[in-house]
């Protein structure tokens, strides 16, 4: 009887203890993904500026850009899968990493090539644990990403991209990562990066009619700078959206997990307290029964 | 006199904004000088200075590291890879 309240006892406070740990990393969670929000609106004027001068490009002349067109076959593809550093955020990196393998399977059975670039220890962990070869990986800070890092990526890719098929080169981008939507709602999304579909804006309003704009140095030149840049930006924001969703997806794993330890602690006190009662009533019912034989 | 409205933005920040008399920047082949009424334009920034004299106050200087910039009816926009306010007292209008 006495080993059973021990036993209790030494769940209650290790599920005590796990319990700190779980609210500690909410409250962390909580305090940056404010920030980690705000990075995401920061970068905004960026990404609209970039993306209006490429539709402003685009929408005039007859792009006829290496890396605008499509080729005529698509036999390699690269993919970038963004995930998170650490885990304790609930299926965060499973949800990206599922999403992945489908859209592997989607290009093998399209005939294609697969090579793959990863984000986040995550996903290292895992293609390493399948013994599954991938390109390269970028490990640290996913939940505050740095510009410098979409930079590397960008130009890995655009390496990728620039090589021919015949020297190991791909034909198209993808990237993989968590769109943020909501505090409450994440998804994982696949965008093609690469060749762009330069989207041939419906414009809204005579004002918003796109200019007639001369370029300097010349068109080519000018793409030749946009592009890239346009790329970094949309792989950036990818990575912004990423690092809220991880810290949103975190949050609320702590706090399941914190209210999942509150209900144990109880439901273990709740038990300790029934075994200690049990142990007094027969400790009382041997010294009656001491007594009574005793006395007879 | 019209004014030109002018927005500068780094790829992770939002830099400066307000309304100037003349943008005087770099491109790759060389340096060019906007004025309220200047022509739709898309053109690379090189690397180095630029100009800006607000309507108000002193002139303000930038330094980029490459980038692009857009004008079309007096709205300019600046978008850098990496811009930081720089001296004022060294800012290139002469």
């Amino acid at each position: 009887m006495g080993a059973q309240i021990r036993v209790y006892r030494q769940k209650i406070s290790s599920t005590t203890s796990m319990r700190k740990i779980f609210k500690a990393m909410e409250l962390i969670a909580t305090s940056r993904i404010g920030k980690a929000r705000a990075r995401v609106a920061a970068s905004l004027p960026y990404a609209n500026a970039i993306t209006r001068a490429v539709s402003a490009v685009a929408s005039q002349t007859e792009i006829d850009h290496p890396l605008t067109t499509e080729p005529d076959q698509i036999r390699r593809a690269a993919v970038l899968v963004i995930t998170s550093d650490r885990g304790l955020a609930g299926s965060y990196s499973a949800s990206v990493l599922k999403q992945a393998e489908g859209l592997n399977e989607l290009l093998h059975a399209e005939g294609k090539e697969v090579k793959t670039y990863l984000v986040g220890r995550k996903a290292q962990a895992y293609f390493e644990f399948r013994n599954r070869p991938y390109e390269r990986v970028w490990t640290g800070g996913t939940d505050a990403p740095e510009f410098s890092t979409a930079r590397e990526v960008g130009e890995a890719l655009l390496a990728e991209f620039a090589t021919d098929f015949d020297e190991g080169g791909v034909d198209e981008i993808h990237v993989i990562y968590t769109r943020f939507k909501s505090m409450v709602t994440q998804e994982p999304t696949v965008i093609r990066l690469l060749p762009l579909e330069v989207v041939e804006e419906q414009a809204p309003s005579e004002s918003d009619l796109l200019p007639l704009y001369e370029f300097e140095p010349e068109t080519e030149q000018v793409l030749d700078a946009l592009l890239p840049r346009y790329i970094e930006s949309r792989i950036f924001a990818a990575m912004l959206q990423a690092a809220a969703s991880e810290l949103a997806a975190r949050q609320r794993a702590m706090k399941s997990a914190g209210d999942n330890a509150t209900d144990l602690i109880k439901k273990y006190t709740r038990l300790r307290n029934t075994a200690r009662q049990a142990e007094i009533t027969q400790e009382l019912s041997e010294i009656v029964a001491g007594a009574d034989a005793l006395a007879s | 006199m019209a004014e030109l409205e002018v927005e500068i933005v780094a790829a992770d920040h939002f830099v400066w904004s307000g309304a100037a008399k003349m943008v005087k920047a770099r491109t790759s082949d060389g340096e060019i000088g906007i004025l309220p009424g200047h022509s739709p334009l898309l053109a690379i920034l090189a690397e180095g200075e630029l100009a800006i004299q607000p309507v108000t106050g002193d002139r303000i200087a930038v330094v980029v590291d490459g980038g692009f910039f857009s004008v079309d009816n007096d709205r300019v926009v600046i978008v850098a890879d990496n811009a930081q306010l720089g001296d004022a007292a060294t800012a290139g209008i002469r």
